[in-house]
């Protein structure tokens, strides 16, 4: 096991992921961050207390979007779905999607998919913490990372909250 | 975490740990009955039938919506106007339409156990039992269990009486079996001649006969249906007989002096079990069930599904 980012550079790649969602957007009210089930929750809600440090909470749209029942891999295990919770029109709104790790993408398809069902976002843009860079089996790149890393498909990343580091193994 | 069972036949043999994860599914579903596109991908690759030997109008629609939400495909099997009525067995008829690739079963059969024996005969296949004769409604009970959870935040500890025709009905036998296992106290309320004489001591509920005592102990009045379709004798003298001694009415209710969940399982005989102003009053959830039906049946459905990848 080795360590990616130590507890305080963890805290040091939020702060910054939360200016960088901000610096760019003119106005908040058309804009929406969304936590994917089940591990960008804790990541997300994170970024969303950094980015409370710069703008009023209240400004900031904030949901959670569960894509099991959109996933490619359905019939080799069943997967339990957990709770969706996007109270608010996304309809012309730009979506931010946020995760820990991006590595196959195949969960951010299945988050593509979901969306729509909500209706049809102006823009949605990807934020996560730990790009696995060239271990993509679809077109799909963030546009805000914390930390780049080239890994093996046997490796296993993993943000540890309790210890708050994120180590590969 | 899956079910531990691969068909839906009845409540009785069903853990309650498969009951929580049904329901606790189920609310994630109902999250997807609220979206604008009220649709997910889940089952696209599944094709299922419904097969209804016996006459059904909530079920049927319920389980044939939910398999649609599902984007599975859909066949829907009347036994009028089918083979049966030339003489073609229940197997024969299954079979054949498994033959043409159909990967799931929902059934409803006037004869007690038919899903069982399908299931015997075809364990590779989901059955789901929409209701069997006298026997076991599992999915109402679900639904009943999620809308009292719902309405009440929880089943442990909630009082339910489930009052009118027990001995005819399939809903009252999942109900006692359901409520049962997740904590919940149940009484039986009706004219003797409709409560099973031993149901007291094989199912260890309460018995009352008289309507007030049963609405003055309980959270919850699940008021069932009088079924005249299965009553070969005569078990009470007339239906406005029953009205008066069994009817839930409005009167009744303000005579108890507290909040009472109303439920009904559907088809209302106004007038008979229960009064159009207390099935249409501010105590009723009865439609609210209706809705949540849905959401139960697409939770079954998608969970029982997942077990095909397994073999």
């Amino acid at each position: 096991m080795q360590t990616l980012l130590t507890t305080k550079q963890l805290h040091l790649s939020l702060k910054r992921l939360a200016y960088q969602l901000l610096e760019n957007q003119e106005n908040l009210e058309h804009i929406v961050f969304v936590g994917l089930q089940p591990r960008g929750i804790q990541i997300s809600q994170r970024i969303m207390e950094e980015a409370a440090l710069l703008v009023s909470r209240d400004k900031l749209q904030y949901g959670i979007l569960d894509i099991t029942f959109y996933r490619d891999d359905h019939r080799d295990a069943l997967h339990i779905p957990r709770e969706t919770l996007l109270n608010f029109s996304i309809e012309d709104k730009k979506i931010i999607l946020i995760d820990d790790v991006l590595y196959t993408g195949r969960t951010i398809r299945a988050a593509l998919d979901a969306l729509q069902d909500f209706g049809r976002p102006s823009k949605v843009e990807l934020c996560v913490l730990v790009n696995r860079r060239f271990s993509r089996e679809l077109p799909i790149q963030p546009d805000y990372f914390g930390i780049a890393i080239d890994t093996l498909p046997n490796q296993k990343v993993k943000v540890e909250w309790d210890r708050e580091e994120v180590v590969i193994y | 975490m899956q079910l531990s069972t691969k068909h839906l036949l009845g409540i009785k043999d069903l853990p309650a740990v498969d009951i929580s994860l049904i329901l606790s599914t189920a609310a994630q579903f109902k999250e997807v009955l609220q979206r604008p596109i009220k649709k997910v991908p889940s089952l696209r690759d599944l094709t299922v039938v419904n097969l209804f030997y016996e006459n059904s109008t909530r079920t049927r629609i319920s389980f044939e919506l939910a398999e649609k939400r599902l984007s599975a495909d859909t066949i829907n099997f009347a036994a009028s106007g089918s083979s049966v009525s030339k003489g073609e067995t229940l197997l024969d008829t299954v079979n054949n339409i498994l033959s043409m690739k159909v990967d799931m079963v929902v059934m409803r059969h006037s004869a007690s156990g038919a899903p069982h024996f399908l299931a015997r005969h075809l364990p590779e296949t989901a059955i789901i039992n929409a209701g069997d004769g006298i026997n076991e409604h599992p999915t109402q009970a679900l639904l009943d269990a999620f809308s009292i959870k719902e309405k009440l935040g929880s089943l442990e500890g909630k009082k339910v009486v489930l009052i009118g025709d027990i001995m005819h009905s399939r809903v009252a036998l999942s109900n006692i079996y359901l409520l049962k296992k997740m904590g919940a106290e149940v009484m039986l309320a009706g004219p003797p001649t409709l409560i099973p004489i031993h149901v007291k001591a094989a199912l260890d509920v309460e018995v009352a006969y008289d309507l007030k005592k049963a609405l003055q102990w309980c959270d919850v009045a699940n008021v069932l249906r009088i079924q005249l379709e299965r009553q070969n004798q005569v078990l009470f003298s007339s239906l406005r007989e029953y009205n008066l001694a069994y009817g839930v009415s409005r009167k009744l209710l303000d005579s108890i002096g507290k909040e009472i969940v109303i439920m009904h399982p559907g088809p209302i005989n106004r007038g008979v079990e229960i009064d159009s102003d207390v099935a249409d009053g501010r105590d009723s959830i009865i439609l609210q069930q209706v809705e949540n039906g849905v959401a139960v049946r697409m939770a079954v459905l998608y969970l029982l599904s997942g077990r095909k990848g397994d073999s």
